[in-house]
């Protein structure tokens, strides 16, 4: 799905990180992890097209990111579903429409009826779907966010510490969602720092977890 | 063609688009403003420009057959030297006709300054006889030539001081007026760029959101641009539509009869005007389409 081979990235002539080797395959399950200021969220802006890597190459569904053009981007970021942890919204649109977004850049509105009354059940937000994102809380937006993210039933789900602003039953809800998600053969990566949420998902999925450390992506320690 | 379609396409809009970009008051009002006020003095400068062109052809036309023969002689002398004037012009050639002009035309020349019961008859004016050239014209070095030689008190006037300068002036006061619509043009281009940049900038994380759930950036260029089209369209249509209803308040030149009364619409010319708000939409399309794509690359 997604591939990151020999990968590196600097900002202002600083290297964040190189050697980076990743292969997202089809039904996997990965956890990404480190200190913060490790270039996590960054890794996963290239894995979804928003950033370019100063050396080696992502591959993006088969094709080289480097060589794609901005419309080849776009149509390949919506195979991929991105949760943010500070969940962005349209402000101003209702809850049912930010979460249609997806389907309404790309022309397939119809397509919102059908799919968002399930969709809503599933994250449990029935009730909210004529709220406007401000009225929402921490949890509900992160489930909104996860509700946008699938929506187009994407190949592959990122999510950028999605459990970093709600409480751990909150947590727990999402993670069941993801591995859901995961077991209906989507490819899962989250990034993370909350070690709880890794070990709760390891009980459940079998997944791989990486830490990026030091520069360099590797394979975690015996603590997970 | 394409550009066509999409500007039709345009118009027609996309609703989900439109409502995915919230509506921002401060540019909405300054394009409106801008593209109102623009067609204002656009339909001000083409009312020029027709004006000033309508002017240089009459003048072309009106005085490059004609010249005029101007006697100041004694009062019992004035009759004597207008037949031998006329006499001279009959036998000229490139003169098609010459005959003096009456004591009430004269009056109607001089009524501007003097009013309309001057004794003409009874003053020492000059006898006024009007030549109309042939296609061909005449010798007016010769002409003059021997007009000193049979008509001592005879002056020739054949217009070239007052035509060429006239109908130069004329033509740059036309060119004026293009240039001036052309900068008009440019101009609603310019603030249109910045009105449409700074609702970009203001709209920042609506362009990442949709960025983040795939849109591509004519998608999101598609809602900036409808908008400020149609912003421009209506601004332009109440700006020429007061600046139409402002001209034909402009007295008539058949009521004052000056230089500055014919500039207005005549005819069918009344109907240009109607392009500017098309135009005005035309400009902004681009504008805001060039803005906006350019301001999606910066910003990636």
């Amino acid at each position: 799905m997604i591939d990151l081979d020999n990968v590196a990235y600097s900002y202002g002539g600083a290297e964040l990180f190189s050697q980076v080797k990743l292969s997202l395959a089809a039904g996997s399950f990965h956890f990404l992890t480190g200190p913060s200021g490790a270039g996590k969220t960054t890794l996963l802006k290239l894995c979804y097209g928003e950033l370019q890597a100063t050396g080696g190459q992502v591959r993006l569904f088969g094709e080289d990111a480097a060589t794609m053009d901005r419309d080849a981007v776009a149509i390949a970021r919506r195979r991929i579903g991105v949760v943010h942890q500070d969940c962005q919204f349209l402000d101003h649109l209702p809850l049912t429409e930010n979460i249609a977004l997806p389907l309404t850049v790309s022309g397939r509105e119809a397509e919102a009826e059908e799919n968002l009354n399930d969709l809503m059940g599933w994250v449990g937000l029935r009730a909210q779907a004529k709220q406007y994102p401000p009225q929402l809380s921490g949890g509900e937006r992160q489930r909104a966010a996860l509700a946008r993210a699938v929506i187009m039933s994407p190949d592959v789900i990122i999510a950028d510490e999605p459990t970093g602003n709600v409480d751990w039953e909150m947590s727990q809800r999402l993670l069941t969602l993801l591995i859901e998600l995961n077991k209906m053969g989507k490819t899962v990566l989250i990034a993370t720092h909350d070690m709880n949420l890794i070990r709760a998902a390891k009980s459940q999925v079998t997944t791989r977890v990486l830490r990026l450390k030091d520069r360099r992506l590797m394979q975690a320690g015996v603590e997970l | 063609m394409i550009y066509f379609t999409r500007f039709i396409e345009l118009v027609g809009g996309d609703p989900q688009a439109d409502r995915a970009v919230p509506p921002t008051g401060f540019t909405a009002r300054l394009t409106l403003f801008t593209a109102g006020a623009m067609a204002f003095l656009a339909v001000f400068a083409l009312a020029l420009s027709l004006a000033t062109g309508r002017l240089a052809d009459r003048w072309a036309s009106e005085l490059a057959r004609t010249s005029t023969l101007r006697i100041s002689a004694p009062v019992d002398q004035v009759d004597a030297q207008v037949r031998a004037a006329l006499q001279v012009l009959e036998t000229t050639p490139g003169v098609a006709a010459a005959r003096a002009l009456t004591p009430d035309e004269q009056r109607a020349l001089l009524a501007p300054w003097f009013g309309p019961d001057l004794p003409v008859e009874d003053l020492p004016i000059p006898q006024l006889v009007e030549i109309i050239e042939d296609a061909d014209g005449y010798d007016p070095t010769g002409l003059r030539a021997r007009l000193q030689a049979e008509v001592p008190g005879a002056v020739l006037d054949d217009h070239t001081r007052w035509r060429e300068p006239m109908i130069a002036a004329a033509g740059r006061l036309r060119s004026l007026g293009w240039i001036a619509l052309i900068l008009i043009a440019a101009s609603t281009a310019a603030m249109i760029t910045l009105a449409a940049q700074a609702a970009l900038a203001a709209n920042a994380q609506v362009i990442r959101v949709m960025r983040l759930v795939g849109a591509r950036d004519i998608y999101i260029a598609r809602a900036f641009v409808r908008r400020f089209t149609m912003r421009a369209l209506t601004g332009a249509a109440i700006g020429t539509g007061a600046g139409m209803f402002a001209v034909w308040l402009l007295p008539s030149a058949d009521v004052a009869g000056g230089f500055l009364t014919g500039l207005g619409y005549q005819g069918l010319h009344w109907l240009l005007p109607l392009f500017i708000p098309p135009l005005a939409a035309a400009v902004a399309f681009f504008a805001t389409r060039a803005a906006a794509l350019r301001t999606l690359r910066e910003q990636s």
